[in-house]
């Protein structure tokens, strides 16, 4: 059932990387239950512009949880509350008339604010660069069925690959670690036979770009496992440990 | 002026190998001479960068998101075309090639279509071999399932994710050439102006989304991948960021815009709920390979779906279309749909709505298999909804999606601009009036990985430029230009937002220029388009300032374009004297209610010239030749 609620939001503000920011305390009335979270944000951005003021900084793209160009912390959560739901995907239905919500940005060490919820993760793209893919050029390829993959293993490559790279992961660990983001990458590629022959090389570059890129250590707090909008599972990160001691096996014998 | 496709001689089978070898290639130890401007990170923009860099040039690539992987490529969902025939169930090169020329109700370029279904197969290989996570048989070989508008099963998937995984693996070439130097990255950039020399495409003029500062880039080619504009609709499946501004100012610099008027609805696509819903979403075509579309009989049957039984509901496109049941082409589907709710048979609570109902595939396959297939899909149904599609019918609507109209090229992917390229939606090549499921992805890969990479080393090495550096005065005249509208936007200071303007646009153009359209409103649309337009350049407010992060200022670049360019649609689609594909004029039907082209006047793309601001632009033809097919009327009975 469709309801109406009223809201009270304590949103940071902040102009620039450099600028001092701070919570500013902003109402948000007759707000449609149906809508999403950033529909909320719209509509307050449409009264601020109206009053003269200016709107709420926020990053989106897709709306529909794929792109992971959204995100922000929403009352200690990021992304919000609710299991396996990005912040564009998280509906007001959850809400209560009445409440007050507490929306930040994604903080770590690693990420850049740009304007009030919206920050600079162009550090994932570096540890991506630093060997997230099967290097392979375009043409050449032999034909797609040539090498059986079991469905079992598609299918587990399949789940970590649904990493969207938000970055949730970071924000929610106490050390600020991309580890679970890693992961990721490292298990989708290990897995499938293609990506075999970079597999421990892979996952020594990327850990270390993702040092280098002050990105804090994984001590097991598996915060990031229960924030991931994707539910990108924690077993992904014993996999990259176990290609990192083969890696470190390799450079050591190298 | 004469439109000259540049379609190579010989039979259609083997003009592209025959102009492969003819096009004149660029040394290796050239190739880094050469610099080239990439705008757009999708599946066309990606695959052309890494693609280009492999090659050993020089590459610029730009996007407007925070990362290339963003692209709005990364949302689709349901599967991509090849004519693998693995399931050898009668797939060939010439079936793909047919239905594609058919499913476009025979308004693509033959040539252009029968090269992409020869290097569809290429494509899977290159994505396998990237490490994309197709589905798979349990043998261990790729699976596949159909798509709206083919008889065989043909569509290569990972899970409904398949847009996702494809650009991934774009984005994994693109980040191994960005770590080996050979593309430089610019994220959060916007391409404002397009810089043409001597009649060549010399450099784009783009914004730094977070400092607002112009910046200037000269190359030696452009290549444009920058998506479709499905939103000059406002609502639609596309992502917030999709926009017209690149092509259309490419335009306003003397490319071509062809077939604007062509813009695909999609059958299946969650119902507007509310007047501040910001986009529409899809539930992916996949879907009716299992669920079956259905109405009560009656009109005005207010029952909830589990009490209305067999005998009362109309599967109207199984019982419309028996050969092709459900998956009938999106065109064909999406109009059925509207004229079941025209008729009072809509269901939910607007009546704009029909059942998309998985109770059968579930009953026969059981709820494991269903959720395995279309699990992401179901989830994202019940985010929105609240509703469980496992327990009660889906309720879809159509919605705009795709845009079949773009920038006019050549063979070559070559516009009217010596230089510039145009690549994936932002061309307009191989769907004529109406694309079929699965084959965007394709597409923007082929132009990406297998075909700019040979066309633009034939201009390169075939014409000579004189050296343009970012001094040159044409890169401060649009510098200017650019900074004066942006002046202008912030200073008006009137009452109505940007997204205002922009959902009163989408407005207009769903109710006169949508799924059906007359003379009589479009004649109306162009009047209240060119209103609003005039509203729009007194009353905006545009908060903040041009120097820094404002993205109020960045829609409302966006909506000043698409306030225009709603317009040459408008004219498009009345110049267009004839039904077909997506373009459906009510003058222009058969009894049943089908799209009635009219072959003898209008078997031709309609290409557009920007002739100034104050005058109409102008309409120039480039008729179509089928030598292989035989134009019929399509039938999915
Ligand atoms: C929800 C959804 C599902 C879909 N599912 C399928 C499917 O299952 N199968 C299928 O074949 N097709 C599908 N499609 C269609 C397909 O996804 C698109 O047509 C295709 O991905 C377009 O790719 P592209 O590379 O041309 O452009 P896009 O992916 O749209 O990329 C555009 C790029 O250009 C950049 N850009 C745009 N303007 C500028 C500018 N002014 N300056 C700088 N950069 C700019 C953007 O940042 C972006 O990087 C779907 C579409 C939608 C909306
Ligand atoms: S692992 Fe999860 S939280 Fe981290 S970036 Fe990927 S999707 Fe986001
Ligand atoms: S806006 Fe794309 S994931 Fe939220």
């Amino acid at each position: 059932m469709t309801r109406t609620i009223d809201l009270t939001l304590k949103v940071w503000r902040q102009k620039t990387a450099d600028a001092r920011g701070g919570f500013e305390t902003l109402h948000a009335t007759n707000i449609s239950t149906d809508m999403s979270f950033l529909e909320m944000l719209d509509v307050v951005n449409d009264q601020l512009t109206l009053d003269g003021k200016e709107p709420i900084a926020f990053d989106s793209d897709c709306r529909e949880g794929i792109c992971g160009q959204c995100g922000a912390v929403v009352n200690g959560h990021p992304h919000g509350h609710q299991k396996g739901t990005t912040l564009c995907q998280l509906h007001m239905r959850h809400f209560n008339n009445g409440d007050t919500i507490v929306i930040e940005p994604f903080r770590a060490r690693a990420f850049k604010l740009v304007r009030d919820l919206v920050i600079d993760r162009g550090a994932l793209d570096g540890i991506i660069q630093a060997g997230g893919y099967i290097s392979v050029n375009a043409g050449g390829a032999p034909d797609a069925n040539t090498i059986p993959v079991s469905q079992e293993k598609a299918d587990l490559a399949m789940d970590a690959a649904a990493c969207i790279g938000c970055g949730a992961c970071v924000a929610a660990c106490p050390n600020a670690s991309a580890m679970l983001f890693v992961s990721a990458k490292v298990s989708h590629l290990a897995l499938l036979p293609q990506g075999k022959p970079e597999a421990a090389r892979r996952a020594l570059a990327m850990v270390r770009r993702m040092d280098e890129l002050c990105f804090g250590n994984c001590s097991n707090e598996r915060e990031c496992e229960a924030e991931c909008p994707k539910e990108i599972s924690i077993v992904n990160i014993a996999r990259l440990n176990r290609e990192f001691i083969k890696a470190g096996f390799f450079s050591a014998v190298r | 002026m004469q439109l000259d496709a540049h379609i190579p001689a010989g039979p259609l089978a083997e003009k592209w190998d025959r102009h492969r070898f003819e096009l004149k290639l660029v040394s290796p130890a050239n190739k880094r001479k050469f610099t080239i401007l990439v705008v757009g990170t999708g599946l066309a923009g990606g695959s052309a960068a890494a693609s280009l860099a492999e090659l050993g040039y020089n590459v610029k690539n730009f996007c407007i998101q925070d990362s290339p992987r963003r692209a709005h490529s990364i949302a689709a969902q349901g599967g991509i075309n090849a004519a693998k025939n693995y399931p050898n169930d009668g797939d060939s090169i010439w079936r793909l090639f047919y239905d594609t020329i058919k499913g476009g109700d025979f308004r693509a370029r033959e040539a252009n279509v029968y090269r992409l279904a020869q290097v569809s197969n290429n494509i899977i290989d290159q994505c396998v071999a990237q490490g994309v996570p197709f589905a798979r048989e349990y043998g261990g070989l790729l699976a596949n399932r159909s798509f709206g508008g083919a008889q065989v099963s043909r569509t290569f998937y990972a899970r409904g994710q398949t847009g996702q995984q494809l650009l991934l693996g774009a984005y994994g070439a693109l980040s191994r050439q960005i770590a080996a130097g050979r593309v430089e990255m610019f994220t959060r950039r916007e391409m404002l102006d397009l810089i043409v020399v001597d009649g060549q495409a010399r450099g784009i003029l783009v914004r730094n989304l977070i400092t607002g500062e112009m910046e200037r880039y000269a190359g030696d080619a452009v290549v444009l991948a920058s998506g479709g504009y499905g939103n000059v609709f406002f609502l639609s499946t596309n992502a917030m960021n999709s926009n017209v501004t690149a092509a259309y100012r490419a335009y306003k610099r003397g490319a071509l815009f062809a077939n604007p008027c062509f813009t695909q609805i999609h059958p299946t696509c969650i119902p507007v709920h509310g007047t501040y819903q910001s986009k529409l979403t899809l539930m992916s075509e996949s879907l009716r390979n299992d669920g079956r579309v259905w109405v009560p009989k009656k009109p005005g049957d207010k029952r909830p779906p589990n009490e209305i039984p067999e005998s009362e509901r109309d599967y109207f496109l199984e019982r419309k279309y028996p050969s092709f049941g459900n998956l009938v082409p999106r065109d064909v589907a999406s109009r059925a749909t509207k004229e079941q709710c025209d008729m009072g048979k809509g269901v939910g609570e607007t009546g704009r709505a029909v059942y998309l109902d998985f109770a059968d595939a579930i009953r026969r396959d059981g709820r494991d298999v269903i959720e395995k297939k279309y699990g992401n899909l179901f989830e994202m149904y019940e985010k929105i909804t609240a509703e469980n599609p496992y327990e009660t019918p889906m309720r879809i609507y159509p919605a705009i999606h795709y845009t079949m109209g773009g920038l006019w090229v050549d063979y070559n992917l070559m516009s009217t601009i010596a230089g510039l390229f145009v690549l994936g939606e932002a061309n307009f090549s191989d769907h004529g009036a109406n694309r079929l499921g699965a084959s965007a992805l394709m597409q923007g890969l082929a132009d990406g990985y297998f075909i700019i990479p040979y066309t633009i080393g034939g201009y390169l090495a075939d014409s000579s430029r004189q050296a343009v550096s970012t001094d040159h005065p044409a890169f401060a005249e649009a510098e200017k230009r650019v900074g004066e509208q942006v002046d202008k936007l912030l200073k008006i200071d009137g009452h109505r937002s940007v997204d205002d303007f922009h959902r009163h646009l989408g407005l207009i153009m769903w109710d006169y220029c949508g799924m059906s359209r007359n003379d009589e409103g479009l004649q109306k649309a162009r009047g209240m388009v060119r209103e609003l337009r005039a509203e729009f350049w007194e009353n905006v407010r545009v908060p903040g300032r041009g120097e820094e992060f404002n993205q109020s200022l960045e829609r409302a670049g966006r909506v000043a374009d698409f306030l225009e360019f709603a317009e040459l649609m408008i004219v498009d689609a009345l110049t267009r004297r004839e039904s077909c594909g997506g373009h459906f004029n009510e003058a222009f039907q058969t009894e049943e209610h089908e799209a009635l082209r009219d072959d003898e006047h209008f078997a031709h793309v309609a290409a557009w010239e920007y002739t100034g601001d104050q005058s109409e632009p102008q309409r120039h033809i480039e008729p179509l030749v089928f030598e292989n097919v035989h134009l019929a009327q399509r039938s999915y009975k």
